[in-house]
Parts: C-alpha cells; structure tokens; sequence
C-alpha cells in the first residue's frame, strides 16, 4: 500500500513519498506525455487540479464514507473532477485537449489519485488539500523534468508549442537551445521516455544516497534461510 | 546468470578475448573498404575512440580504476562493431552518438563489462536506426557496379563525413540487396536477379555484400578454431535463417522473401552470427540455451526482414533475444553430475 497511509507525517509528496518518482504510480500518463515541456506542463496542471479538488472532497466527505465503498467513492470522486477538467479544457484549451487525448480521461484511472485520495481519508480537510496540492506538485515537476529533457535531448528546443496552453502569444516563447539542425527522435520516441525515467530514479536515490535520508535495503540473507545456489552471492570485485 | 562451480578456466583473459575478436573482424572489414570504400575505417577510428572515450568518462564517474578495465578492449570492440555497422559515409557524429549510447545508456547503467543486459553495440545500432533511418541507410554501391572514381577516396570521404561537403554529386548510392528485395514488386526471384546489377553476374546475395559476409564467416571460423566461441549460438541462427527461407521460398514467385543464399550472405548476417550472437555477456549461459537462443535469433531476422518495417533486422533480433536469455536460462539449467533431470524451479517472482 501507499507509504503515506501508515506514515502519519502525510504531505511528503514533493520528494519523499513522490508519487512518480518513489511510488511509480501514473506511469503512462507520465510516460506518454512527458514529450514536450507543453504536454507535460498541461497535463501536470491537469492532474494537479483533479488531485487538490479530489482530495478536499474526499476529506469533506470522510465521515459519511462507509469503508465498505471506499474505493467506488473515491474513483466515483476522481472521475467526477475528471470530467470536470476534460470539459474545461474542450471549452477553452481545445488544442491542448486534443494533445493531451486520452489521457485526459485516463486521469481518473491515475494510481497516484487512488493512492493520495486513500491517504486524505485519514485527514483535516486543509491537511488533505496540502496533501493532494503536493502530490500533484510532485507529479507535474516530474513529469515537468522529463519533458524539458525529452524536448532539448529529442528537438534541441525548450517551450516549443506553449500556445497550446497559453494561447497564440505564447507560440513565440519557444527557444532554440542546441543548434537548429539537431534531433535525436530517440528521446522523443517512446524508449527516450523509459530511458530518461530510469536516469531520473537513479538520480533521485543517487541525491538520497547522498544526504543520508534513505539507506538501501541491506541484502543480507534472512536468518535460517537456506542458500543451495551460488546466486545471490556479491560478486567478486575483479568481475568489475 | 551466474552458472554454478565448478568452473574450469580456459585460460582465456578478456583482454586476449577482445584481441582475437579485432583480429578476427579483419578479412570483413577489407572486404568493406574494397567495396565500399575507406569510409569504413574513418567510422571505426571514430566510433571506437568515442567509445573508448566514454568508457574512461564513465569509469571515472563511477570511481572504478579506468586501467584494467580500458586496457581489456571491451570499449573498443563495442566501438568497432559500431563502426562497422554504420554505413561508410554517414557524419561523424552518427558515430559518436551511438558510441556514447552503447556505452552510458546500453551498458555502464546496467553494471559495466559483465552485468549489461542488452549488446551495446546493438542497442546503439538500434537507437540510431530508429532515430536517422535515412542517415542509417545510404550505402554506397559496391566498387565493381560503379564507373572509375565514383566511389569516394579517403580524402573526400574524410570531407563527407566531416564537413557533408563534397565535391561531386551522389553518384554512388545504392540500395542494398535486402532494401531491394524489400521493395521489389512483380517480378520473380530469377527475372529480378537478371534485372539488377548486383545480382546480375550470377552472385547469390548481391556484389560486394556476399564477400564481406564472407570475410566475416572466415573470421568466425577463425575465433571457433581458438575457442572464443562455441558453434552452438552462429550455426542455429544460420541453421534456422535458412529453415525459414526455404520453408517460405515459394518457388521464385514476386511474393519470395528471398533464396536462402541471399539470407546467409546479405545483410549483416554473418557479422551477426559471429559477432554478436556469440557475445557472451548476453547470451544464453549454457551450451543447450545457446543454441535455442540462436535458433529464435535466426528466426526473428528472417521474420523481421521478411515480415517487418526494417531491410535488415540482425539488431532489433539479438535485442529481443538479449531479453529473453534470462528466461532460456530458467529453462536449460545443465544437469548436475550425479542428479536426475534438472527441475524447473518454481518459486514465485517476488511482487
């Protein structure tokens, strides 16, 4: 289960308990639409809003939810400020709709909404927004990093396409970071994506390592535990 | 995986190992620079001294001593192959990218030397393919089939790869067999051995290609004599890449995927069987598990030249065969001396 359901110090979402980073939950939406800081940025916003709002109601709601029907409640709740913010963005941002596709509506299939709807139960309503408003902070900066490094490692640019959230002022924004000529669709493409979350996971315990704040499991066999089979065992250092 | 004691060592270092390889890519790399020119070898210089290069960078990050580890060649055969799978006039940076890729993406990430799991070479032919699939593709012709001096010399292919700048026009690309049979519409296997002029003097899978393929057999009969690679792996992917030819060679029909010659002797193939197939880091542990990963390795290219949206399909293969080796693994552990049948173990993954 979610780690911040039994840690009472709920609201670490930013980077302790970052729910792409360390929960890896809403993965394809992080996946897919991490390819340009355009996409990432809309559906980062979008996801923050259906977090924030669905979590205050989840708390507004939490003494007349019978356990029994928790999860409907909460998927029910999801998808209501799911659609919601779909017809939000039909109205207003249709481009970006038509960018983001489905995962708009995919929002309310996001573990990490699940999971954070889960934790609010436990809380105060302003607790509960604080809580969701970091998650949904720590999902769009994620996904925010992923798709500047997609969009300068795959097109060479930065902000390409920000009319899409900003309206057609904003096509002006985009900046030409590496020489104009260059692209490496890789990264744009979906094994660039997979690559590039796994640099940020590796990077993300490499920081913790660092400061101290999170000890890797210690892979010392269980008492008793019966070892037939070399493997498993640290491999020599002349292998390396 | 990690096989279990007893071990006999053959005497073999990896240094001496990655030695006999370059020594044994020779004949397939002459074989290239007649044909297709000196480009070849601009490419491997680049390749392997960007790989190099980023083995060092990299062995630095990590705070491993760069020495022993650089001084086995590992880095340089990753660059070399890369070299020579690159078409011969592709810009130098082509080759510096898939380099880095092989070595800070495909296999320092995963452990280094020893722990990769996918070919780095392969894994950076890959990403390029996928990324410039028109840079990946423009072979020149082979010398016979070109008038005098068409064929880039070494100084103008130093300017090409360098500066894209030359002097006369692009008279000298040409598709490669596999790319030609891809695209050939309505006419039978013979007509269109008469029609095209690199199949025209009666050569079974091109001008040019069959003699490199062929350099690259010798130079695998060359590492199977000193024993830096067993049969099994390079004669079940030949095995089963003619296998499938025949079984769907339909006579010479326009529908033909091709003789079972133009298979063995186009493409990459023999540089494959030999080179990469039998990379030992990737590949299947036991001699059972090589041959069955080789066997689904010749099938895989047959069905992806045959069937898929690439001309040649050796890298996208080895690739998902590197996948599934741990699984071939699990299901050809060798039976201990002593014992009955080895058991499948059947614990459960963990969640």
């Amino acid at each position: 289960m979610n780690p911040s359901e039994q840690n009472p110090g709920f609201g670490a979402g930013l980077w302790r308990d970052n729910p792409a980073l360390v929960q890896l939950l809403g993965l394809s939406p992080l996946l897919a639409m991490s390819r340009s800081v355009a996409t990432a940025l809309g559906l980062g916003l979008a996801t923050l809003a259906v977090l924030v709002s669905s979590s205050i109601a989840v708390a507004l709601l939490r003494k007349r939810t019978p356990d029994a029907v928790r999860i409907p409640v909460f998927l029910l709740l999801i998808a209501t400020f799911t659609g919601c913010i779909e017809l939000l963005l039909q109205a207003y941002r249709y481009p970006l709709y038509q960018a983001l596709g489905i995962f708009v509506p995919l929002i309310a299939a996001n573990g990490a909404l699940l999971a954070t709807a889960a934790a609010s139960r436990r809380h105060s309503l302003a607790s509960a927004a604080r809580g969701g408003l970091l998650a949904g902070l720590g999902f769009a900066w994620v996904l925010l990093l992923l798709g500047a490094l997609r969009e300068l490692l795959g097109q060479g640019t930065l902000c390409r396409q920000m009319d899409l959230l900003f309206g057609p002022g904003a096509a002006a924004w985009q900046l030409q970071v590496l020489p104009d000529d260059y692209e490496f669709p890789l990264w744009v493409l979906p094994p660039g994506a997979f690559l590039l979350t796994g640099f940020l996971l590796a990077l993300k315990n490499a920081i913790d390592l660092r400061r101290g704040t999170s000890a890797p499991p210690a892979s010392v066999p269980t008492p008793g535990a019966k070892r037939v089979r070399v493997t498993g065992v640290p491999p020599p250092d002349s292998r390396s | 995986m990690i096989t279990s004691a007893p071990h006999a060592h053959s005497g073999l270092t990896t240094g001496t190992v990655m030695q006999r390889v370059l020594v044994a890519a020779l004949p397939g790399i002459a074989a290239m620079v007649w044909y297709f020119g000196p480009g070849t070898l601009i490419q491997i210089a680049l390749a392997g001294s960007a790989a190099f290069a980023a083995e060092a960078m990299v062995l630095r990050l990590r705070g491993r001593p760069p020495g022993p580890t650089l001084a086995d060649g590992s880095a340089l055969v990753t660059g070399v192959l890369i070299g020579i799978a690159l078409p011969p006039l592709a810009p130098w940076w082509l080759a510096i990218a898939g380099s880095a890729f092989a070595i800070l993406v495909a296999k320092h990430p995963y452990g280094g030397l020893g722990y990769n799991l996918f070919n780095p070479a392969m894994a950076a032919y890959a990403a390029l393919l996928v990324s410039f699939p028109d840079a990946m593709s423009q072979w020149p012709g082979p010398r016979p089939l070109l008038s005098d001096g068409t064929l880039p010399g070494l100084v103008d292919s130093l300017q090409r790869i360098f500066t894209g700048q030359h002097a006369a026009p692009d008279g000298f690309t040409m598709a490669t067999p596999l790319d030609l049979f891809r695209h050939n519409s309505g006419l039978m296997v013979q007509q269109f051995q008469t029609a095209h002029p690199l199949f025209a003097r009666g050569d079974l899978a091109g001008v040019g290609w069959e003699t490199v393929n062929l350099g690259f057999l010798a130079g695998g009969v060359y590492l199977l004599a000193r024993r830096v690679i067993t049969w099994h792996a390079p004669v079940a992917m030949l095995a089963a890449l003619v296998l499938m030819a025949l079984l769907c060679n339909d006579g010479g029909s326009s529908a033909s995927r091709g003789p079972p010659s133009l298979h063995l002797f186009s493409g990459a193939t023999m540089l494959g069987a030999f080179f990469i197939v039998t990379d030992p880091v990737t590949t299947a542990a036991s001699n059972r598990g090589r041959l069955l990963c080789g066997l689904l390795t010749g099938v895989l290219v047959f069905a992806i030249r045959a069937w898929g949206g690439y001309s040649d399909g050796v890298a996208f293969a080895v690739l998902l065969m590197n996948l599934a080796a741990p699984l071939i693994d699990r299901i050809t552990v060798p039976r201990a001396y002593g014992h009955g049948r080895a058991r499948q173990h059947h614990g459960a993954p963990p969640e």
